[in-house]
């Protein structure tokens, strides 16, 4: 991989439709053939956000910058950009071929090379024995196919996914979300998708956006947004968190028990401040070592078994809500655990996030 | 069902095969009907004099469903491009003059289109001194009557094929590269094909056998086939002959139909292969 360079630079944007601000402020940038991900719960932004970089909405605020050029007045029509829309919108009149065909035929080229580009992209996407027929005979995986052939095919320099394998059920999603990966990396095009699903984007993305009302809190890989978050929503959003409520000091958290929570206090939390001290819970171990930073005491009050592990709820003295802890199936086996159970629980400082409250 | 049929056969299909059976006698010769078959009536249907009704009836409405088609399609999408909560406010306007009696509304056109009508005081108003322009009584007054009576059918065909249009289809047409214009002749247009035949269909089936708006706007010696056919029944007394140019009708009016049904049934097919025209 050569130097990352950055393709789109999104330069303070926002959008305000009458007295709601959909997007406030918004500056990130989406680097060269990297796969990107923009998060967060419904009515965060991110629909908006997408649908500026398309053309279909016009910034009240800031500048898109694609190789350096502002495009953000540019008409759709004039992007290199194309977008997978939500719902596929795919021509229901005309046939798979006609309709991946469709862009092509927008920049007039040779009709030789319509076809040899449309035959490549329809086996790109294994459409070949599909090609004559209608969008409503296809299969919701077919479908979706179509619509990535009919935006790849345009050879674009980015191309948009709005919440792509949102309508598709679980099992196929898992499929999709490989496929959707290797396929980038086989055309070389910068993607960015839309999701509300943190574990899609987790699994897809190179680097990701967290936006929730319209803000951007954090941008990074999705190691670095799991295992440091930027603030306690973002902690709570991707994947699962035990959060222990306190009070701030300077090597931790006091919680409302008297315990003490060892782990890094973040340098604009004041002592005595309100404070969350957070640890996933498969950084949490059952029966620790003596030497171990935190300790508790808790009840198992539930099991749930998930093949790869075992997922308990175990009341503690240190937070209102039950912890989660993961522990792998041979640990689990080795040292059986069962409902009703008093156990030793323990992390170590290293694993504990804390926030302001 | 069957009392459905019974219905149907009580009021369509009896009195039409009376119609039909009528055609085939003779107009007795001092009015009333002669039983005795002959085929001279249908001939006679072909006379360039009668032909020539018929052809100038088919003219005018085929103008008035054009020029419906174009107005109704227009308020129609721009009703469907309207914010939601408005659309059946529009839609209620649009409709609205169906409300009242559809003689009512003609003679309305005549108050309008009078030498000394509205529309002449109208211009009078911005200055305009000279003759009155002469508008009653002319094939354009009985054209204008005709778009304006049957106008909200087009628009209802053609609102609802509108409405239920995808709004993503025309932003994904944007998206792959085409322009508004080619956007609606590739994308919008083809999948509102068939409210456009419904509406037009509707509009020229009513048009050509219409007799009260030529009859009304079109002065006393201005004819359509609707005025023949009226005038045979109740003036000439010649039954069968009516009974006959009715016929014709009919036969015209169930051939607009069946293109009609064959529209409907190919708009998608045909729109597909207008759309891959560069791969055959």
């Amino acid at each position: 991989m050569s130097e990352p360079r950055t393709l789109l630079a999104i330069d303070h944007v926002s959008k305000n439709f009458g007295r709601i601000t959909a997007v406030d402020g918004i500056s990130l940038d989406i680097r060269e053939n990297e796969f990107f991900a923009l998060l967060g719960p419904s009515g965060c932004g991110k629909t908006t956000l997408l649908r500026m970089l398309a053309g279909f909405e016009t910034p009240s605020d800031g500048r898109i910058l694609l190789d350096g050029k502002d495009i953000a007045r540019t008409p759709p029509n004039k992007r290199p950009v194309n977008l997978m829309f939500q719902s596929y919108a795919l021509f229901p009149h005309m046939s798979v071929r006609a309709n991946v065909s469709y862009g092509l035929e927008m920049e007039r080229l040779p009709a030789k090379e319509i076809r040899s580009r449309v035959d490549a992209i329809l086996a790109t996407t294994e459409l070949v024995p599909f090609a004559d027929r209608k969008p409503e005979q296809l299969s919701g995986g077919q479908k979706q196919r179509v619509a990535l052939a009919r935006a790849l095919v345009k050879r674009p320099r980015l191309l948009l996914l709005d919440e792509p394998l949102g309508a598709l059920d679980k099992k196929l999603r898992g499929a999709m979300q490989l496929e959707l990966k290797r396929l980038q990396h086989e055309v070389g095009i910068t993607f960015v998708i839309v999701t509300h699903d943190q574990e899609e984007s987790l699994v897809m993305a190179d680097r990701m956006a967290v936006l929730k009302d319209g803000k951007l809190l954090q941008c990074d890989t999705p190691h670095a947004v799991y295992e440091h978050p930027a603030d306690r929503f973002v902690a709570d959003f991707i994947g699962v968190m035990n959060f222990i409520p306190g009070k701030a000091s300077a090597d931790g958290v006091a919680a409302a028990n008297g315990a003490r929570i060892t782990g890094k206090v973040p340098a604009a939390l004041p002592s005595g401040a309100s404070a969350v001290a957070s640890v996933r819970p498969e950084r949490i171990r059952l029966f620790p070592e003596a030497q171990t930073a935190n300790r508790t005491t808790g009840t198992v009050e539930a099991l749930a078994y998930h093949g790869l592990d075992l997922q308990l709820h175990i009341r503690t003295p240190l937070s209102p809500k039950p912890f989660l802890v993961r522990v792998t199936a041979d640990a689990a086996d080795r040292r059986p655990v069962s409902s009703g159970d008093q156990v030793e629980l323990g992390w170590d400082a290293a694993d504990v996030r804390i926030f302001a409250e | 069902m069957a009392p459905a049929l019974v219905w149907l056969t009580a009021l369509m299909v009896v009195p039409c095969a009376l119609v039909l059976a009528l055609a085939f006698f003779r107009r007795g010769i001092y009015g009333g009907i002669d039983y005795t078959f002959t085929l001279e009536n249908f001939g006679l249907v072909f006379d360039p004099l009668y032909a020539g009704i018929f052809l100038k009836s088919a003219r005018i409405a085929g103008t008035a469903t054009l020029i419906a088609v174009v107005i109704g399609y227009a308020a129609a999408y721009a009703i469907a491009a309207a914010p939601r909560r408005w659309q059946p406010v529009f839609l209620f306007f649009a409709v609205l003059p169906f409300w009242s009696n559809y003689l009512i509304r003609t003679y309305a056109w005549i108050v309008l289109l009078n030498r000394e009508g509205l529309i002449t005081q109208l211009l009078r108003w911005f200055g305009y001194t000279g003759e009155p322009p002469s508008m009653l009584y002319t094939e354009g007054a009985v054209i204008a009557g005709l778009v304006y009576n049957y106008l909200p059918f087009v628009i209802l065909a053609c609102y609802a094929p509108l409405s239920r249009l995808n709004p993503e289809l025309a932003e994904a047409s944007r998206d792959l590269g085409a322009s508004a214009a080619t956007t609606f002749r590739r994308v919008i247009l083809p999948l509102t094909l068939p409210g456009i035949a419904a509406g037009a269909v509707f509009v020229f089936v009513l048009s050509i056998g219409n007799f009260v708006t030529p009859a009304l706007l079109g002065g006393g010696r201005f004819q359509m086939i609707g005025n023949l056919v009226y005038d045979q029944f109740l003036t000439a007394n010649d039954w069968p002959f009516g009974a006959a140019l009715a016929m014709a009708l009919i036969a015209i009016m169930l051939l607009v139909l069946m293109a009609q049904a064959m529209v409907a049934n190919r708009a998608a097919g045909r729109a597909a292969q207008a759309a891959g025209g560069t791969d055959g």
